[in-house]
């Protein structure tokens, strides 16, 4: 019996453990070929022109050099479009904190009649397509005289974000009704029930919206292109753009760009990860 | 029963005194409340969707530059669009796009979740690996894979040349444009990826177990145990990744470009998608009503689509009844 059992078991360990040796590497690979344009952008900023434009291209520079940095920063006025995507993106997250917390307690924890028409009408909206408001939109703005300033940028964020205000509508649907009754019991008026019992219970679907939304409004192409004309106004989007259409492709300082544009999202995704990769998945999954 | 009593009894004693004993006022009020809460949104969706849908229906019926107040033409836009061959091209491009693009990134992201659902060392550092293409700005990435894909300096001829293959010059010849995008499109899929990953945690261990005790192979647990439950999450990543690739607009714009504010297209036309050829008669031939009538045709492809989509869908998706 027991001789039978140590011979069955050997072979299985052993296949056992080929197969763990096989996922290791599969993953390993999956993740290297995600992996890999990156690590051609970042040693491509640190190569000579000499060594950028050999073939075969090699992934190490033969020669480590920080002159794309520096022609990048003298070529393109990189801390000016900083700025402006900095404030930009500081100003859509501030009106998202604001104003879709707001929205989806109205739509999860207020009892009345408006809550259904205004989920339907949130829905809706998430699934129009953006071009077939973004001429009357424009037409609008340009009337007001907005373009060329951020006010096209920031104030829709001050509105509510569709796809946000459903993401902390689906949260606050988990918070127990009796921490909020209780607090509107004691007296509290309502909105300092909302900010004293909700919103930090929210923080954590809160936290989430921000983030893309620094993230969206980081990497933001479109509306910029439709609504800046002035080199001053631009965020990097349009500034590494210009940057493109304006010069005899210089690879090295464009690459170093790149990897300067491409950093601050990948510090915010390293340090939000996990409200990150739970985001994605909220209102996809049920 | 005494405890409803009880409740109803503080709640009424908890009315603010001047509120009176009816029901109608406490009504009115939690609808102020609620509407007052909800107020950014309800402003947002008349200033940012209602009023502008209502215009971009208006002006696809005028003729309209800007700088002339629209034109009333009836249905002269619609009509305009059917003789347009550029219009065609573009509506062409796109198709070609989605329905290469939507099946690759689907295919893909479930085949990558499989293998980020297996239990090896490093997961969460190779969850958040093939996510991170996810977050750089499009412009980044449309100009990283202009510089891998580049014909004699680039790294996708490279690996091809370890296969004796000969890569094409990607971006110059129109044959190779379209997989330029998708490929750039798919370095994208860690989204979608995770997602199914999420999915694919909800199924029970036990079923995959059994299922491997009864000598089910590879090809069997997938069909019967990991399609049933994750068909649901299709239905919804197929739909959302048609209408991304039907609205594509930034990675072939990006990936066009020749010069600045220059109306590139692409060798031959190859990359004009739809959403492009909309941009372009808006705010470069400032075509306005023929763009809002482009819109209105991109939403209701967009529709139909999905709704023949969901229609096929009661055939593949499982509900969890059976």
């Amino acid at each position: 019996m027991a001789v039978i059992e140590t011979t069955s078991r050997t072979p299985r360990r052993r296949r056992h453990l080929t197969r763990r040796v096989r996922q290791q590497i599969s993953v390993a690979l999956l993740a290297l070929v995600f992996l890999f344009p990156l690590l051609v952008m970042l040693s491509t900023a640190f190569k000579t022109p000499t060594d950028i434009f050999s073939s075969p291209p090699t992934l190490l520079p033969a020669e480590w050099t920080l002159d794309n940095f520096a022609k990048a920063f003298d070529q393109i006025p990189i801390w000016r479009y900083l700025g402006n995507t900095l404030f930009v993106s500081g100003m859509c997250i501030l009106g998202t904190v604001i104003s879709c917390p707001l929205v989806a307690y109205a739509l999860a924890k207020v009892r009345w009649r408006g809550s259904r028409p205004l989920l339907i009408l949130v829905l809706a909206t998430m699934m129009l397509p953006p071009q077939v408001t973004l001429i009357p939109l424009f037409l609008v703005w340009n009337g007001l005289g907005a373009t060329n300033s951020y006010l096209p940028l920031i104030v829709p964020a001050f509105l509510g974000t569709p796809f946000f205000i459903f993401m902390i509508r689906q949260f606050l649907l988990a918070v127990p009704d009796e921490l909020i009754e209780a607090a509107r019991l004691d007296g509290a008026s309502e909105f300092r029930t909302y900010a004293t019992i909700v919103l930090p219970l929210a923080r954590p679907a809160i936290i989430t919206a921000a983030i893309f939304q620094f993230v969206w409004a980081w990497t933001d192409f479109l509306n910029p292109l439709i609504y800046l004309n002035d080199e001053s106004t631009y965020t990097l989007s349009l500034g590494l753009y210009a940057f493109f259409g304006e010069n005899d492709v210089a690879w090295g300082p464009l690459m170093a760009a790149c990897v300067l544009f491409t950093l601050p999202a990948v510090v915010i995704f390293l340090i939000g990860q996990k409200f990150f990769i739970g985001g994605a998945t909220a209102g996809a999954l049920k | 029963m005494t405890v409803t009593t009880a409740s109803s009894r503080i709640r009424q004693g908890a009315r603010p005194a001047g509120s009176g004993g009816g029901r109608r006022p406490r009504r009115r009020r939690s609808t102020l409340i609620g509407l007052a809460f909800a107020a950014p949104f309800i402003v947002g969706f008349l200033f940012l969707f209602a009023y502008p849908i209502a215009a971009s229906a208006y002006y696809s019926f005028t003729d309209f530059n800007l700088f002339q107040s629209p034109e009333w033409v009836g249905l002269d836009n619609y009509v305009q669009m059917f003789n347009d061959g550029v219009f065609w091209k573009s509506l062409a491009n796109t198709a070609v796009l989605t329905v290469f693009g939507v099946p690759l990134s689907i295919g893909i992201a479930l085949a990558g979740a499989h293998l980020l659902n297996t239990p090896v060392r490093g997961q969460p550092l190779y969850r958040a690996l093939v996510y991170l293409p996810s977050i750089v700005p499009v412009v980044v990435g449309g100009y990283l894979w202009r510089w891998m894909l580049n014909a004699e300096y680039g790294f996708v001829n490279f690996f091809l040349s370890w296969f004796g293959i000969e890569g094409p010059a990607w971006l110059q010849n129109p044959d190779f444009t379209k997989p330029s995008i998708i490929f750039l499109s798919l370095w994208t899929v860690g989204g979608t990826m995770i997602i199914y990953l999420a999915a694919l945690q909800e199924v029970p261990k036990e079923l995959y177990e059994a299922a491997e005790l009864d000598g089910a192979g590879i090809w069997r647990r997938f069909t019967n145990v990991t399609w049933p439950t994750v068909s649901p999450v299709t239905l919804f990543q197929v739909i959302v990744s048609i209408i991304g690739f039907l609205q594509i607009f930034a990675q072939p714009y990006i990936m066009a470009q020749e010069r600045l504010n220059q109306a590139s297209s692409g060798p031959g036309q190859s990359m004009l998608s739809y959403a492009m050829y909309l941009y372009q008669n808006a705010f470069v031939f400032l075509k306005m009503g023929y763009a809002s009538a482009m819109a209105w045709t991109l939403f209701l492809v967009t529709l139909a689509v999905s709704l023949i989509v969901l229609a096929t869908s009661k055939k593949w998706v499982h509900d969890g009844s059976d």
